[in-house]
């Protein structure tokens, strides 16, 4: 398929991206690997009349170690971030997660930060940032701001960026000792994205659960944090019961609906089962 | 292991690499959107969004204002030109033939019919045009399942056709199978949905077509896994041109699976317009017009009666089939529901009363026809899907039921109750030597411990037979078949002692480059490099029926094979002379003609092609040159055979199948080329395994396709798959010089239900018997769940 005719601007530094945004209103989007963007635009989905390509500016893809957190720029692929050592030694959670997108053609193209603006229900990485509890960094044309993951999602395809701004990079916590994450997830046969997805970090302390984030991909409008789960471990002995007790929760408050994916009631079952094995694992990592 | 070409030794059974292989991997391929032809234009298609409406008007002005649009083509300009429908290939009595034209006239039957085609200098700006046409439809409520079609009060696909019925057709002996059924100990009913495939060969359909005036001629690139089958129907048939003065070629093409057998109006659409506009025309479908318009395959829905004596054995099958045909008849459509399928209902078993009845049923969908398999695939699930249920049902071992039904060594030839005649067989031996590669006991045993533990082991077998090589002539004529299914192979021996093979097979995928070659390589005593095969070009080739229903080698290699020893004979009589000996005292071995007794005294091949082209010195009743031609026309059908056997874990908690082992035996009598024999097994198994576990086309109730791409229609991945492991009885086939079996469609005809059965044998501790494919997680899971609830 040929996508709509469109004009493409190369950007050389993010200051030239925001220029060019504002330049073209509400008619530009950003591209950065594509992986998501074109498809759409082949299918004539969507027929953006300019194009600012960010994948070119230097240093929006640098991957570096700030100490009590991981620095990713927007723009690293998905691949350098499964591969980064700093990533895997500070955040293996992350790894394990960008190791489940797509396929390596997908991973050697797709960029972080366009996974995390593009907003896919079924995308892996947001269950991670929440999990995290990554920060967001937004660079507009009144400067620079965070936004917390928890606050980032807003909806099916939708970010808490405003018009005008683009992400340039994500700060993801290191991981401390008594730490450990894991991801479960149920990848759909044809497209390869989470049915569901479970990312699960847990802070352990003296054989009880100090600290527990939950986030789940794939059954909802967007990415969320499973506060029942994550209330039912916080204060709990790092058992398998807590575990199970837990897991138990996971589809407290959703709301799932018959489709070709499978029953409201399948669903439900999946995030349970999902939110068990991936904090059982992440138990395992937490106390190795 | 593979091996290169050594010259002199037999080439016969070894695992030569593809020689074609290196041109395919380092992307110089030539398909036919590679070619780019001086003036060429770009067609794009306007589709209908309706699976059932009224054409009431067409508006182009918009499309025809943009610039670089060269026309915009309707059905209405199609017939005032005199361009007739496509026709099938194929009839049965009775047979309800709904008007196909390449572009709609009047009405549209399915999401994707094509109403009209833009032709322009770019392909950006065809599809920009396209979607600039204005079509005025009046929309109508639709059918898309065959078993609500058949339906009174159904919305109806074509007038002409009353209930929606295409045609009823029945084989074998009714009131011999009722008393059967009537009289048996134990009779096991089942209701079995053969779900309906999208086919997803890699390279989209694609053609080119060209005009030249001068000549008067037509040349048509084409996605074609048949280019003379295109030649003849496409210029007889449709736009009436001589096939004198119409030339296809068919160049490297990217996978058929059978979806590229057929005759489809784009490429009709296409070599019209081209002289229309007097530009080249090219079109390539896109994945998703893939999906609405390459024809489709499978979609049975099935009642099932087989009867049992109180030892085991079968005494009758009844088999009743809806068959949905889709929209349109393409060109094998009515072959493949009846004599592709009901002719195969007796598999390895000594079944003495079998009847089917099989109705086909207009829908409002995309066509239905021959993929990978066509019919064979589906009687196979019948016979084996249900032969588990028997088992379980009689309290007998799914192996031991087969057993006890097999036809004995000793039966052939063996009439089927079904009008087949299998020539050989030895079904036993597979059987057993699947059983042990897998450890049939052991698992048993490691099952019922599993099971203990909550763990979902199971283990399917499939006892499969299949017709191929198709097929005689005669026998094909008389069921309904519009053309023989011979082949044609010439040997072109040059001077120099090189050959060149023309072949009326077509390599898409299947590696006739190599296993023609060894052919020619064993038979000449010459290196595979010396041969150079050439297929898919109706203007070198005199004439061929193609490839699919596993015919190449079968069939194509067996023409290839009779003209080798056409020229081998000529060459004898021409070293004889050379030799000053008598012809019947000269052998030909290891590329030299000799004397019996005096090695010594020899010719090269070589010398002998030269002499036979100098001409100064042959026998002075002979021609000069060095060819030979063969059309080989089968005497019978041949018959590989097998069991395949899967192995599968099931999760329990989430519904997750692990396909764990896959032993495949299959008799493919003779193999040329054992791993080109062995991918072809792997990807069929793949793709029978897909439609047990992932595979499915979904149509809404309003005829809208759900599966409609990669993202939401399941093709197997690598990850997905254990490794096969293979092995092989040989019985070779006695209708061909070469003892050759089709190897080509097997693994697709075995795999659906070995993996579906062992799916099934996992969930029977809740008392599971049976489900529908495709065997999700979901389904698995809500089942496990009912059986639960049940208890």
């Amino acid at each position: 398929m040929y996508p709509a005719s469109f004009e493409y601007h190369p950007a050389a530094s993010v200051q030239d991206a925001l220029a060019l945004l504002a330049k073209y209103g509400d008619e530009p989007k950003l591209l950065a690997g594509g992986h998501s963007l074109i498809p759409v635009m082949k299918l004539r989905f969507a027929s953006p009349a300019h194009l600012i390509d960010i994948g070119r500016i230097p240093a929006l893809s640098a991957i570096t170690d700030g100490g009590s957190a991981v620095h990713i720029g927007a723009t690293a692929r998905h691949a350098s971030v499964v591969s980064s050592p700093v990533v895997r030694q500070k955040v293996p959670l992350l790894a394990e997660v960008a190791s489940h997108i797509g396929d390596p053609l997908i991973r050697n193209m797709g960029t972080i930060g366009g996974s995390l603006a593009h907003a896919d229900p079924a995308a892996d990485l947001p269950a991670a940032m929440l999990a995290l509890g990554a920060t967001l960094v937004a660079t507009g044309p009144a400067g620079t701001r965070t936004i917390a993951a928890d606050d980032f999602f807003t909806d099916v395809f939708t970010t808490a960026l405003h018009p005008g701004e683009m992400l340039t990079e994500i700060r993801v916590p290191a991981r401390g000792a008594g730490s450990g994450g894991a991801y479960e997830k149920n990848p759909d046969p044809a497209s390869g994205y989470a049915i569901v997805g479970i990312a699960a970090q847990v802070q352990v302390s003296g054989g009880t659960i100090t600290a527990a984030r939950v986030g789940m991909t794939g059954l909802g409008p967007k990415a969320m944090r499973l506060a029942a789960v994550e209330g039912a471990l916080t204060g709990k002995p790092a058992t398998a019961a807590t575990v199970a007790a837990a897991a138990a929760h996971a589809a407290d408050g959703l709301v799932f609906v018959d489709d070709a994916r499978g029953s409201a009631a399948y669903k439900g079952n999946l995030a349970r089962v999902h939110t068990r094995r991936a904090l059982a694992r992440a138990l395992a990592a937490a106390t190795a | 292991m593979a091996t290169t070409a050594q010259p002199g030794a037999s080439l016969m059974g070894a695992s030569v690499r593809r020689k074609e292989d290196p041109r395919f991997i380092t992307g110089t391929g030539r398909y036919t959107d590679d070619l780019k032809l001086a003036g060429q234009t770009y067609a794009a298609f306007v589709r209908s969004p309706h699976a059932n409406a009224t054409i009431n008007a067409i508006d182009a002005s918009a499309a025809l204002a943009i610039p670089g649009v060269h026309a915009v083509l309707t059905g209405e300009d199609m017939k005032k030109a005199g361009v007739n429908p496509i026709p099938p290939g194929w009839l049965h009595p009775g047979i309800k033939i709904a008007e196909y034209r390449a572009l709609a006239v009047g009405r549209v039957a399915h999401v994707g019919n094509a109403v009209a085609v833009v032709i322009a200098d770019s392909p950006t700006i065809a599809r920009d045009a396209a979607d600039a046409v204005v079509v005025d439809y009046t929309d109508h409520p639709a059918v898309a399942d065959a078993v609500s079609a058949l339906k009174p009060g159904a919305p109806l696909v074509h007038a002409d056709a009353p209930g929606n019925v295409v045609f009823t057709w029945q084989l074998g002996d009714a009131a011999a199978t009722d008393a059967a059924i009537a009289g048996a100990k134990t009779v096991v009913k089942q209701h079995l949905v053969n779900q309906r495939l999208i086919a997803n060969a890699m390279e989209p359909r694609a053609s080119l077509a060209s005009y030249d005036p001068a000549a008067d001629e037509l040349t048509l690139y084409v996605t074609s896994q048949n280019p003379h089958v295109h030649r003849l129907i496409m210029g007889a048939f449709v736009l009436g041109i001589p096939e004198h003065k119409f030339r296809v070629i068919a160049p490297d093409v990217g996978g058929g699976f059978g979806s590229k057998i057929f005759i489809y109006p784009e490429e009709c659409v296409v070599a019209w317009a081209s002289k229309v506009v007097g530009r080249p025309v090219k079109w390539t479908a896109t994945r998703s017009e893939a999906y609405l318009t390459d024809a489709h395959g499978r979609d049975h829905d099935t009642d099932v009666e087989m009867a049992f004596d109180a030892n085991g054995k079968i005494v009758a099958l009844r088999v009743k089939t809806v068959a949905n045909l889709g929209a349109y008849l393409t060109l094998f459509a009515p072959a493949v529901p009846t004599y592709l399928y009901g002719t195969l209902l007796s598999g390895q078993y000594n079944i003495p009363a079998i009847h089917v009845d099989v109705t086909a049923a207009y829908t409002h969908t995309t066509p239905v026809d021959a993929y990978r398999g066509a019919g064979r695939p589906e009687a196979t699930y019948v016979l084996e899907r249900t032969l588990d249920v028997a088992a379980r049902q009689l309290g007998i071992d799914p192996a031991e039921l087969r057993r006890r039904n097999l036809i004995a060594p000793d039966a052939f030839p063996f009439q089927t109750a079904v009008a087949l005649q299998y020539d050989s067989g030895n079904y036993e031996p597979a059987l057993d030597k699947a059983l042990a590669m897998v450890d049939y006991k052991g698992f048993r045993a490691q099952q019922a411990a599993a099971r203990a533990k909550g763990k979902l082991l199971g283990i399917g077998l499939s006892s499969y037979i299949e017709a191929c090589g198709l097929a005689p002539s005669h026998i094909v004529g008389s069921l309904g078949a519009q053309a023989g299914l011979y082949e044609s192979g010439v040997v072109r021996i040059h001077p120099t002692g090189k050959v060149t093979v023309l072949t009326g097979s077509h390599s898409h995928g299947q590696g006739h480059e190599t296993t023609f070659a060894q052919i020619v390589a064993s038979e000449l005593g010459c290196t595979i490099d010396d041969v150079e095969i050439v297929h898919g070009d109706t203007g070198r080739v005199p004439f061929g029926m193609g490839t699919y229903g596993s015919r190449s080698g079968a069939v194509g290699g067996a023409a290839i094979f009779n003209s080798l020893q056409k020229v081998k004979e000529k060459g004898r009589k021409i070293a004889a002379h050379l030799l000053e000996a008598a012809p019947e005292d000269v052998d030909f071995a290891g590329g030299n003609y000799f004397v019996k007794g005096s090695p010594s005294r020899a010719k090269g091949f070589g010398e002998v092609a030269l002499a036979a082209y100098l001409a100064h010195n042959i026998p002075a009743d002979m021609e000069p040159g060095l060819e030979a031609t063969t059309f080989f026309n089968p005497g019978n059908f041949v018959f590989p055979f097998g069991t395949h056997i899967a192995a599968v874990e099931v999760d329990s908690e989430t519904g997750q199948v692990t396909v764990q082992r896959y032993v495949a035996v299959d008799d493919f009598g003779n193999v040329i080329n054992p791993m080109i024999v062995d991918g072809q097994l792997h990807g069929g198994i793949a793709q029978g395994t897909a439609q047990a576990l992932w595979e499915g086309a979904q149509y809404d109730s309003n005829g809208q396709l759900l599966t409609g791409s990669l993202m939401n229609y399941a093709i197997p991945k690598a990850e997905f798959l254990p490794n096969f492991e293979t092995d092989r009885t040989v019985t070779p086939s006695p209708v061909n010089p070469l003892g050759v079996k089709g190897a080509g469609e097997a693994g697709t005809i075995a795999s659906t239900a070995a993996v579906a059965n062992a799916v099934i044998d996992a969930l029977s501790p809740f008392g599971i018997t049976h489900l529908d494919m495709p065997l999700t997680p979901a389904k698995i899971w809500s089942a496990i769940q009912g059986a639960k609830g049940g208890n």
